[in-house]
This record gives C-alpha cells, structure tokens and sequence, in this order.
C-alpha cells in the first residue's frame, strides 16, 4: 500500500524523526484554521496525490499569508495530476531550506535485500537523479539481518556526501528512518527532500512510503486506518469485502481463473484474440484460488456481471488441486444462486476447464445445458471465441 | 537425475498437522515421495497415516536422514519455521506458503545466504517435482510424467498448464519458484541447474511482470545457457501501479513491464510464446527436432 505524504510524515514524527508540523485539510474553508494552528506564518500548501511531479504540476505552493494560503488551496482543490484528482492538502509549517538531499531505504528485489539510497543533491526526481547524475548518488546495500546501526548509518550519510557540520545529525535520521522501515514492514521509505536548514537542522520535508501489505496482519491498525477507499473502484472495494482478488480493467471481457499467473495470462490471451475482435480488452482480473467453490464463483460471477462494461465472461480453470467437476459445479449452482438472488444473468459464458478431472466437469456443464454457457476445449480457442462474443458476434 | 530432488530425496513436512501439510502430505506419499517425518514442536511423539511428528527439524534430520523440508506453516510462523530449518542445515527448504511478509522472507534468506547450507525455494509457491521421482510441494503429480524437459516458473497454476501442454514430452524437473518479490531460488538458479544436468535437454521459463528477474535470466543464458530455452511471460495487459495476484506481480512506473521482459529474452535469442499453448508447441518442435 502506498501512502499519502501526510501519512508517511506521521509515521516519521512516531519515530522521532525531525519533520514539520502538519494539518490535513479537505476544503478550502479549513484552511485558515489549519494555518492558525500552525501558529499564522508562511506554509506550504501541498496536494495530496499518489503520484510523483506534483510540483511541477503546480500542486505544491508556498504561501506567505494565511490569506494566500486559501487562495491557493482552492486553486489547488478539485485539480487534476496525472489522473489524480485533488481532495486532499497538507497544510504544513514552511521551513527555511538550505540544502536538499535526498534519502531512501528500499526493497532491492534482484539482490534480495535492501539497499539505501542517499545523496547531497537532492530536490529532483531522483530517476531524473540516477541518471544526471549517478555518481552522486550513493548506493549502499542493508544486510536484512545486520540492519542498520548507528555506525552502519553514518557510512551511509558519508557515503552520500552528506557535509561534515550536520552528518552526525543526518545519520541519526537515517537511523530512525530504519526503525520506520521495520517498525512499520515498509518497502520503500524515502524522503525527497531532507533538508538541511540555515541554522543545520535536519528536516524531512516530504516523505513517501510503501508498506508490504503482507504484513498487514501484525499493522492492522496502521494499514486500517490509512487505507484509501475513495480513490478504489467501487467494483474492487467490492469485491474486497467478498475476499475476492479483483482488480478492474477497461476491457469488455470479463475474466475468471485461478491461480493469479493463469489469469494474468488469460487476460493477455483475450488480449490478443480481442486484436482480430474490435480491440476487445479483458474487463477485470479475478483469480478465485485454489478453492473455487460454489459461493466463491457465485460471488466472483456476481461482481462481474455486474461490471456494465462487461459484455460477455470467460471462466478459465486448469484444475491442479481443484476439480474440474466441483469447478463445473460452482459454475451451476453459481447461476442459479444469482437467479435466485433476483440477479439478471443476460451475458454469454465462455467456459473452458482442463486438468483434473476435466472430463467429468464438462460432462456437468453439457447436461445442465445452461442457454448461457457454451464450453471450449482450450485456452486460445475459448479466447478467440469470447473475444468474438464480446465484440457482438452471435452463435457460432 | 533431474535437479534438487531425486528419487533419494528423504523429505519432511513442516506442519503436517495442519489441514494443508496433512493433505498435501498424503498426495506426495501418494505420488511416491519418501516423506520420512514430519515437524510440530507441540505434537512430537504423534504420526501421520504411519508417518512419524518430531519436534524439530534438527531431531527430524538426526532421526531419519531427511533432506529436504517443505513448509505449510502459516505466515505468522513462516519465519521462525525456515530459522529453524537452516539452523539445522537442511539442504533443500521449500517455503509453499503464501503471504509472508517481505521483509520476513529477506531476513530468512539473508540468514540462509550466510550460512551457506540451505537452498530455499519459494515462498508462495507450489514447489517442484522431479516426476516418477519425487514431488516436494503441492504441484499434482498426475499432470505429467518425467522426461527431458526443464520448467521454472514463478507460477503455479502455469505450471501446471504447461506440464499438461507438454505431457507427451515429459519432465525432468518443474520447478514453481514463487510470485513474492523476494524468493529464494531464481530463475538464474533453475537455468544454470538445468544447464548443468545431464538429464535435461531443453528449458521452458515462464515469467511475469514485476522486478526484473526476467531480463537478469536473459543475461544469463546469453553467457551461460547452450540449451534450447523457450520463453513466455505473462501480464501485457496488467495497468501500472496493480499488484496482479502475486505480491510481486507489479509494474512500476516503466519498469516490470511483461514487454521489457518478453524482448529481453527474445534478444538473446530466446524464443517466447504469444500464448501458454504457442509456448508450449515452440517447445515440442525443438525437443522433436
């Protein structure tokens, strides 16, 4: 899970590492309470988007006044930034910036460890970074066993070329960095930029976090309460609250399978036959696991039959663990739970089963004969024949 | 041969109490695995249809030669569980759990890659078999049977499908390295096993979106790999910033992209399948010549 800035900037304060002060704000007429909180004096006025180049899309101010500070806020309201459309700011104290660096700690997959990242020229995009300028840029690998300890942190800071006068300082920021990276099983922590200001003070001035949503069950408060449901589909929050593993697309086709590698070939394959079908697209992805029991598939096919974009399904399952024949019965009872439930089940199925027990779940679907679902022996041919549907064409 | 497990493999199930460990530990008997013992530190003394429960992985290996573990241990306990395997230096820890946390996994494997004495495949994994021989995990061993092929995937039920598509060929070994971003057999690893084995001729890789363990592989193979290896990756269409399923099935930002993936290897001379199914049949045409 990504977080907002404010979010991250209020696990560095539980952490005890030196921000700024901070109140969020969704209206413009919070915002000149807020300023007065922060004691009336210059502020930052910061959109809260997911998304990096916020400044540059103007959604980052300064602002003198408190005056200047609602007009800016309600300039900055309702805007759009790649996508992200504002409803949140971050009003937060302005601080005197000397110098800015730039400071992260991350998961490197391909080495299976962590790597910090520090350097004493920060302020820009740190990819724009990298590559302008990579030998400023320090890399320096984390043992996940060894960690990071007082001594470990300032190699880093020296590492980055943090000057002298303040390293001591950044190094135990860097080290209460690292207590955010554990305490809170994070991914990425990163703080772009850690200003140092005129009279030496080290200051996370923006903060950006990713936490590892694995490990939400020993989090769950944190994760509860920063999880973001206003900017999810509707469709995905959903399915959520029916465990199911979801994410919505842009596509006509609706897809079911199991296993998440299975469906995110599946999608490519409809993908593919959709080329030769109108540019027909995958609607979802929903892989219903190892299970695919009858409610299971009831409840993956009711979330996406109700999808109005979705103009015909594939069912897509190999059998491993699962059995095609409790697959093929899923899918049975699956309609007729939905017709009970009042639901209108109007759209074609495509349905194709392989693996164990194969033979016998198609045997179930033949003989229930459902005027909906029309069964195909593989992968790439049931593909091609959704895609066709999909794309408004009638039987085959 | 085939790699890591033959039919010598004498192997344990950590957690064979649970519903999971007791299960899939009856389809590996079944399949004829020789799982000598199973691990639950509070039911040592019991069995499981015959099989006996110790309390450690360290008493298992003492009491009967074992050497390799798989593990159904809950996420939790996923961690303590693989310590405690790699404290006892097992030579092969399949982690077949799904849902650990990533920085409990970098820990474990930090912990392992020091020590030196344990390979860890996985976690959130199906395992590998080595067909006729052995099966440590949760791949069905009726799929297909053993040959000449090697497959490492980070999928499972891809897997799964391509052993199916290739059951008239056969195996040497399949190998389901996990969908986590960290796991602890790559497919670098697989690639240079199977380089090595006499018993394998050619490799299917199947990749997916996410990290870049796909254009590490391709690197590999142009410096290491004289076999025949044929490719497919799946997510072309996966939006960036959604994690597809598997916690380490993202793309971010440009990097990730199942396309990256698909020309790196295509660049090094890898053939790669359009479809599970075009893969599959690329795979077949070389193996028949």
């Amino acid at each position: 899970m990504d977080l907002f800035e404010w979010q991250a900037k209020e696990l560095f304060a539980k952490y005890g590492v030196p921000t700024t002060r901070q109140v969020v704000v969704t209206s413009a007429d919070q915002v000149r309470a807020a300023a007065d909180q922060l004691g009336g004096g210059p502020v930052m006025v910061k959109a809260q988007v997911k998304t990096g180049g916020r400044g540059k899309a103007g959604g980052v101010k300064f602002a003198p006044t408190t005056d200047d500070a609602v007009e800016k806020a309600e300039a900055i309201f309702g805007m759009d930034i790649k996508g992200h459309t504002v409803t949140t700011i971050l009003i937060s104290e302005a601080a005197d910036i000397g110098t800015e660096y730039y400071f992260s700690f991350l998961l490197d997959r391909g080495n299976r460890s962590y790597l910090a990242m520090c350097s004493a020229e920060g302020g820009m995009e740190i990819e724009e970074l990298a590559v302008e300028r990579p030998d400023a840029l320090a890399r320096v690998p984390v043992d996940p066993v060894a960690g990071v300890d007082s001594a470990k942190a300032m190699e880093i800071a020296t590492a980055g070329n943090i000057p002298e006068p303040v390293r001591d300082q950044a190094a135990a920021v860097i080290e209460s960095l690292w207590k955010v990276f554990v305490g809170e099983e994070a991914t990425l922590v990163e703080v772009n930029p850690l200003v140092r200001t005129p009279d030496d003070q080290i200051l996370a001035l923006d903060g950006k976090v990713t936490l590892d949503d694995n490990a939400a069950f020993r989090h769950a408060e944190v994760h509860d309460a920063y999880r973001d449901i206003s900017a999810t589909d509707p469709l995905e929050v959903r399915a959520k609250e029916l465990h199911l593993n979801y994410v919505k697309l842009d596509g006509e086709v609706g897809i079911i399978g199991n296993g998440a590698g299975l469906v995110m070939s599946t999608l490519d394959v409809v993908a593919y036959a959709g080329e030769a079908e109108g540019g027909v697209r995958p609607a979802n992805f929903l892989d219903i696991g190892g299970g695919a029991s009858a409610e299971v598939m009831a409840n993956g096919l009711d979330v996406i039959l109700s999808d109005p974009s979705v103009r015909a399904v594939l069912v897509n399952v190999f059998g491993g663990i699962t059995s095609c024949d409790a697959v093929a019965n899923g899918i049975v009872q699956a309609l007729s739970l939905l017709e009970e439930r009042g639901e209108r089940v109007d759209k074609p199925l495509v349905v194709r089963l392989d693996g164990n027990n194969a033979d016998e779940g198609r045997r179930i679907l033949t003989e229930a004969a459902h005027p909906l679902v029309e069964q195909v022996d593989t992968m790439d041919g049931a593909a091609q024949r959704v895609a066709h549907l999909a794309h408004g064409g009638g039987a085959a | 041969m085939a790699i890591w497990l033959t039919k010598d493999s004498r192997v344990i199930v950590q957690g064979i109490t649970g519903s999971e460990g007791t299960k899939h530990t009856r389809r590996m008997v079944a399949s004829g695995t020789n799982v000598v013992g199973g691990v639950n530190a509070r039911k040592a003394g019991s069995d499981v249809d015959g099989i006996p429960v110790f309390a450690s992985v360290a008493e298992a290996m003492a009491e009967t030669g074992a050497d390799v573990s798989v593990g159904f241990v809950p996420p939790p306990f996923a961690r303590d569980a693989a310590l405690e395997a790699i404290d006892a230096e097992i030579p092969l820890l399949v982690v077949i759990t799904e849902g650990v946390p990533v920085q409990d996994t970098a820990y474990f494997f930090a912990y392992a890659r020091e020590r030196g004495t344990t390979r860890i495949v996985g976690p959130n994994c199906p395992g590998l078999i080595s067909p006729g021989q052995s099966n440590a995990g949760i791949i069905p061993a009726d799929i297909s049977g053993g040959g000449r092929i090697g497959l490492v995937s980070k999928s499972g039920t891809l897997t799964y499908q391509m052993m199916y598509e290739l059951r008239d060929v056969g195996f040497s070994t399949a190998v389901g390295i996990g969908g986590d971003p960290v796991i602890g057999t790559t497919h670098i690893d697989c690639l240079a096993a199977f380089q090595a084995d006499p018993d394998t001729d050619a490799i299917v890789m199947i990749g997916e979106i996410g990290g870049d363990a796909e254009e590490r592989a391709a690197e590999f193979i142009q410096a290491n790999v004289t076999k025949p290896v044929v490719g497919y990756v799946a997510g072309f269409t996966a939006p960036e910033g959604k994690t597809m399923g598997h916690a380490g099935a993202i793309v971010s930002g440009s990097s990730g992209t199942a396309a990256a993936k698909a020309e790196a290897l295509q660049a090094v001379g890898v053939q790669v399948g359009k479809t599970p199914s075009e893969t599959a049949r690329l795979m077949a045409e070389i193996v028949r010549g």
